[in-house]
């Protein structure tokens, strides 16, 4: 059954790549297409964090144990869309001209933060196999917490790029720092309890 | 004057229904770019991206103009409402003759020209845009500054009843922006009255704008009703929110990247996907005209 489930979901997370493929298709991206595509892609990876985070706290408060079983999933897509961020960035925008690429990451702090983002984001996608997490063994939790920091770094790349205060940018925050306080707790409770 | 010139950047098609709706017009002393079209129309046609003018649907629905919201979109969408009569516009501080004169008398004391500008965004992207207006300078000469002017202050409307974005502190309302005396001087300093030969719509900053086409957009304030010569240099709305991103001057400066952001090179609206980014140039292309008012100032600085 779980298995149809994931078959299910799998498809469902392709959404942003059909609607955007869809709006190039339409012409409907509007004056800066560029853009558009790039924070759609961007705004997409911010969800899919946030889906990843919300599994174990759903796992917690709701009476079902099927959360945690897409995580892994939610997680890859994290990356999927992370990436094709970065792509968009690197070869649609700027064309692979490394120059000005190089001195964004450097010199501007919301590209080096988001791209610090990305790169802590390779060796999770890298140990997210079953058999790296035997592997690893308590190590694998130990590393697969840079989520956390990940997290962070990206809802300070949304608030970085916006000129003045933003309402969506510090709604992403938001609901991060949310996903992450419910962790204090859940570890406060396992101590006590424990 | 010096602007990108029209018969090089007009589609065909457009230039010829211009000039229908020019005769309708009957502009006639404001018509002086438009009649160097009608001589020469031999460079009617240009593909050249970089010299087209920017989609009238682009320009009119891609703005930012926090005082009706801070996506691009909200503009067009929050001030179709916006009331722009009666209009008064108020030029006072130091000046022999404080003046004040509605949107409607001004439109008619003023010969009004048709002049094609490009706009640089301080965001990283460009539109080129054939405004309406006349000379800033002008209306200044009518008050008469006195030698204590040394900056011109525009104050934008107050009205948040009118506009949403104005009940957030997003920026300190109103709007305000300057200039130094010799630019707002400067003959490419436009007080706007309209856009594609039309009225200005509200989203553009109706009834009277400014347009400075050698700095960033955001020193073009929009909806202005103050225009006051004042000795001290004024604090504009985005020094005062972001004083180490947002420089008084702020002139289009390829070197001089923003904080956050570089400045080397620019997006062209409505350009499509498959076109690169350009390279932003000094003082956005108005060099030849402008350079010598800052020939003796560090603009690394003086950003």
């Amino acid at each position: 059954m779980i298995k149809y489930f994931k078959v299910i979901v799998f498809i469902l997370c392709l959404w942003p790549l059909g609607s955007i493929s869809l709006n190039i298709y339409l012409d409907q991206l509007g004056p800066e297409p560029i853009k558009k595509i790039m924070h759609h892609f961007g705004e997409w990876t911010l969800i899919f964090i946030c889906l990843t985070l919300a599994m174990s706290p759903l796992k917690r408060f709701t009476p079902f144990n099927f959360w945690t079983k897409f995580r892994r999933m939610l997680g890859l897509y994290v990356f999927f869309y992370a990436t094709v961020h970065l792509l968009i960035y690197v070869g649609l925008d700027y064309r692979f001209d490394w120059d000005p690429i190089l001195n964004d990451v450097l010199k501007k702090k919301y590209i080096f933060i988001g791209f610090s983002a990305w790169l802590l984001l390779i060796p999770l996608a890298a140990t997210s196999s079953q058999k790296m997490i035997k592997l690893l063994k308590h190590n694998w939790k130990k590393i697969h917490k840079l989520i956390y920091v990940i997290a962070v770094f990206g809802s300070l790349h949304y608030i970085w790029l916006s000129k003045t205060i933003f309402f969506k940018p510090l709604i992403y925050s938001l609901i991060i720092l949310v996903l992450l306080a419910l962790r204090i707790r859940i570890k406060k409770k396992d101590i006590n309890y424990g | 004057m010096k602007k990108i010139k029209y018969s090089k950047i007009t589609p065909e098609k457009i230039y010829k229904k211009r000039r229908d709706f020019v005769k309708k017009l009957g502009l006639s002393a404001g018509s002086m770019f438009i009649g160097q079209n009608l001589i020469n129309p031999a460079f009617a046609s240009n593909d050249n991206l970089e010299n087209k003018i920017t989609e009238y649907r682009y320009i009119t629905t891609y703005n930012n103009y926090y005082e009706f919201g801070t996506k691009k979109n909200d503009p067009v969408e929050k001030s179709q409402n916006f009331k722009t009569k009666p209009w008064n516009i108020t030029i006072d501080g130091e000046v022999k003759k404080k003046i004040t004169l509605t949107a409607e008398e001004i439109k008619n004391i003023f010969p009004i020209e048709e002049r094609i500008y490009k706009l640089r965004c301080v965001e990283g992207w460009s539109m080129i845009i054939p405004w309406l207006g006349f000379s800033l300078s002008k209306l200044l000469e009518k008050a008469a500054p006195t030698s204590k002017a040394k900056f011109v202050k525009f104050t934008s409307i107050y009205d948040p009843e009118q506009m949403p974005g104005q009940r957030y502190p997003i920026l300190k309302w109103p709007y305000v922006e300057g200039l130094r005396i010799d630019e707002a001087m400067h003959p490419l300093t436009t007080l706007v009255t309209g856009l594609y030969g039309k009225e200005l719509p509200n989203q553009n900053g109706a009834p009277l704008r400014l347009i400075v086409p050698w700095k960033y957009g955001f020193k073009s304030a929009k909806a202005i009703v103050n225009i006051k010569l004042v000795e001290k240099m004024p604090t504009s709305s985005w020094m005062r929110a972001s004083p180490k991103e947002y420089g008084f001057y702020s002139n289009v400066n390829p070197r001089v990247d923003h904080p956050r952001w570089s400045q080397a090179s620019e997006r062209v609206i409505g350009s499509g996907i498959i076109s690169e980014r350009i390279p932003t140039t000094m003082f956005n292309g108005y060099g030849d005209e402008v350079a010598h008012l800052y020939s003796e100032m560090d603009l690394k600085k003086n950003f």
